[in-house]
């Protein structure tokens, strides 16, 4: 079985985002950035059903402008074992990545194609239900625990009123939670070797793909500040608050 | 052309958020026509035709419906999709599911989580956790939104009486299997809809402790709430996560104990009216978006707290 994965570069999730004044975008200049936390998830995922003997290559994705390559060269050094990077520039909607993953799919032919559920930039959600559709695959969305069963993958997924369990035959989509596993370090040693792992490296527009966006983004600000509370200096002081101030209980 | 709403509901009722997204639906356009694609979801289509905001009911049915997968819900909506400008949901996961599947089938840019409708192609989201708010125009013919239930009043439950129709059920998508739904039932209110929440996060220190929060929302009449640390601890189960990619909850008390405040825990919350916040680090982040804050041992505050409760003649439920 081969699986593909697919990673994204975002700003590190400890960033305090910022909004740039002219109301284009968020700042992102001298800003640190890492994989999209859950694609580590789907990553170790992998790479623990290769080790286990149930997966013969993890092959790495990634869609996006030159430094993209690094989240894929983290990718090798945690296990994966190729790499491939789609060189495309600007804002990149869901829509066209999950375009751009099904060309991938179509020269690679995964059994298997796992991502994060959601990317903590944009926070859309979108990616992989796109590529199930565009493929016709059955997809496993938010998923907190994955079994490979020959060819079928019980998955558990996270949803509002609980857990809910499927079972989907391959070829499949999975999307994953953050619950899903802890993703691991990458050593020192497995570093200097993920430099020596391929990355392919593909342009875009030899596709044959229109990637431009279908939204306009018209601004972006902050959002509506609160106001400075204040710190009550006991347990009864917060009651009275809430009964007489705020009238809430 | 009208907009096409889709239905959340167990087959036996409506779920409640069908309600808030009857009302972006119809800020969107008057004309709001839902479907409801079920298995023996009779009753759930007639409180669906009672919603005075919806024109007219499409009822779908059939056994593989059952379970509400999107393998099996997408292909109906895309049919049912020429007649109509505007496909919504709410972005629960039940939406956030769905909706793409449809949205890349139609060849139209999703437009996720909106928390308000500018005009019928602009939309207001929130993005980077919230702390961001991005105006998005769509370009597309067909516009596939989802909803953040919070964000929009639920719609009148009664009066309405739109005509259903009966819908030819697709084929079923056979490599998806239902296996099993473990759902967490409970008496207290459900935490999205809650008018007080009640959060414990990793300070509760075990899943025991986690009881001190129980008693604190049975009092209040208060939904249970958690941030992701607690929820990865084992200290309480997944749906009562708050946050990024937990829920999202806007109450009008929300008592955050023990809670330092993660930007992804802020996400799910920070809207809530009156945030209230006990914990014993002076310096933690959950402080800057409280309006009342204790800086205090929580397992000291919490007993002092009840009984502070106890000596008021009324609470408000």
């Amino acid at each position: 079985m081969k699986i593909l994965v697919a990673v994204k570069r975002v700003i590190d999730y400890n960033v305090q985002i910022r909004v740039k004044e002219d109301g284009t975008g968020v700042v992102t200049d001298n800003v640190k950035m890492s994989t999209n936390p859950p694609d580590d998830n789907a990553i170790e995922e992998a790479v623990k059903i290769k080790e286990a003997g149930k997966a013969t290559e993890v092959v790495a994705v990634t869609v996006g402008e030159e430094k993209a390559q690094e989240t894929v060269r983290k990718a090798l050094a945690v296990g994966a074992d190729r790499g491939i990077h789609i060189k495309v520039d600007g804002i990149l909607e869901p829509l066209a990545v999950s375009k751009i993953l099904q060309k991938v799919v179509d020269k690679e032919k995964p059994d298997l194609v796992f991502m994060g559920k959601q990317a903590i930039d944009d926070d859309c959600n979108q990616t992989g239900q796109m590529l199930s559709a565009l493929l016709n695959w059955p997809q496993a969305t938010f998923a907190s625990k994955v079994e490979v069963k020959d060819n079928k993958l019980e998955v558990t997924r996270e949803i509002d009123e609980g857990l809910e369990t499927i079972e989907i035959n391959v070829p499949a989509i999975v999307t994953c939670d953050l619950r899903l596993n802890e993703p691991r370090y990458a050593s020192l040693p497995n570093i200097m070797k993920a430099k020596k792992k391929p990355i392919e490296e593909i342009v875009a527009s030899d596709l044959g793909i229109d990637v431009s966006p279908r939204l306009e983004q018209l601004k972006v600000e902050e959002p509506p500040k609160r106001k400075a509370g204040i710190k009550v200096a006991n347990v009864a002081e917060l009651v009275q608050k809430l009964k007489n101030e705020a009238k809430v209980i | 052309m009208a907009v096409l709403l889709i239905a959340e509901h167990n087959n036996k009722e409506l779920r409640p958020f069908t309600l808030n997204a009857a009302t972006a639906a119809s800020q969107i356009d008057k004309d709001v026509h839902a479907v409801i694609i079920g298995q023996n979801s009779a009753e759930a289509a007639k409180q669906l035709s009672e919603l005075p905001v919806v024109k007219k009911v499409l009822s779908v049915e059939a056994a593989h419906y059952e379970n509400f997968t999107a393998e099996n819900f997408a292909p109906v909506i895309i049919k049912l999709a020429e007649n109509y400008s505007h496909i919504v949901c709410s972005a629960n996961t039940f939406g956030k599911n769905l909706m793409p599947r449809i949205a890349a089938h139609l060849d139209t840019s999703q437009v996720s989580d909106i928390i308000k409708v500018i005009s019928p192609d602009t939309f207001l989201r929130p993005i980077y956790a919230g702390n961001a708010f991005a105006t998005i125009k769509s370009n597309d013919a067909k516009k596939c939104v989802t909803i953040r239930p919070t964000s929009f009043d639920p719609c009148d439950s009664s009066g309405g009486s739109a005509p259903i129709e009966k819908v030819e059920a697709s084929e079923e998508f056979s490599n998806t299997k239902f296996v099993k739904r473990e759902e967490i039932k409970s008496d207290r209110p459900e935490l999205g809809t809650a008018r007080i929440v009640v959060s414990g996060g990793r300070g509760m220190q075990s899943g025991d402790n986690f009881k001190l929060i129980t008693k604190v929302a049975d009092k209040l009449g208060a939904a249970i709430g958690a941030s992701r640390a607690a929820v990865d601890a084992g200290y309480i189960s997944n749906d009562h996560q708050v946050g990024q990619t937990g829920k999202v909850v806007v109450p009008d008390l929300y008592i955050a104990i023990g809670i330092s405040g993660a930007i992804q825990h802020l996400a799910g919350m920070k809207e809530s009216k009156i945030i209230v916040a006990i914990n014993k680090d002076g310096e933690a982040p959950i402080f800057s978006v409280a309006d009342y804050g204790l800086e205090a041992d929580l397992f000291e505050a919490i007993p002092q707290f009840m009984e502070e409760l106890n000596k008021l003649n009324t609470i408000q439920k």
